[in-house]
């Protein structure tokens, strides 16, 4: 009984994170800010809907399988974002700026081979 | 308990169909791609999920393992070819 409860309110836990990801790609106003959203909320919600999927499942192989790739989201996810991240930087995609605000200084302005 | 996995994997779905509009409709091809990878992740959940309700749990969780990998694989994949060329 108890371990049905946590494992429910660690799914609902993660999939309240999706939700957030999902307002944040559909809603924020730049592509910087979008990856912002999903990067840390999709990683983070995986983590929480998965986990709880084990706790419900107890202790057995597949329990073990599924901390494994939790363990492979927590690694790949960022550093696929990062990868993006870096081809939208070296391709000189500009932030989105406030009216009015520095609109020269934090743009990106590096070479190609750096 | 099989119910409350129907009732996320319809959630999650929904959350899937808001990401492919900004798949389809994103301006410019990186927030396809991030669009891409997170309707991935969504994806592997909702495969887990769907291991409980079949009751196949210990057939979907090799699944789940091939699609993260296929999933990190092609963006990364993706984004390092759009570093070095600029466009699709």
């Amino acid at each position: 009984m108890i371990d049905e409860v946590a494992a429910a309110a660690m799914i609902l836990i993660g999939v309240f994170l999706f939700a957030s990801g999902t307002l944040g790609l559909i809603r924020l106003p730049d592509f910087y800010c979008r990856m912002h959203a999903t990067g840390k909320c999709d990683t983070l919600g995986a983590l929480f809907a998965l986990l709880g999927l084990a706790v419900y499942n107890g202790w057995n192989l597949v329990s073990l399988k599924i901390v494994f790739i939790v363990a492979f989201i927590f690694i790949a996810n960022p550093t696929a974002t990062h990868a993006i991240g870096r081809a939208a930087l070296l391709n000189r995609v500009r932030p989105w700026m406030k009216e009015g605000g520095p609109a020269e200084h934090g743009a990106p302005n590096r070479g190609r081979e750096k | 308990m099989v119910d409350f996995f129907l009732w996320m994997s319809i959630a999650l779905g929904i959350m899937i169909l808001i990401c492919l509009h900004r798949g389809i409709r994103g301006p410019g091809f990186l927030n396809r791609i991030v669009a891409v990878n997170v309707i991935g992740t969504k994806i592997v959940i909702v495969l887990a999920f769907m291991g409980f309700i079949y009751n196949r749990i210990e057939l979907f969780v090799d699944i789940c393992v091939v699609y993260a990998l296929l999933n990190f694989i092609g963006t990364l994949a993706a984004a390092k070819y759009l570093e070095r060329k600029g466009t699709l």
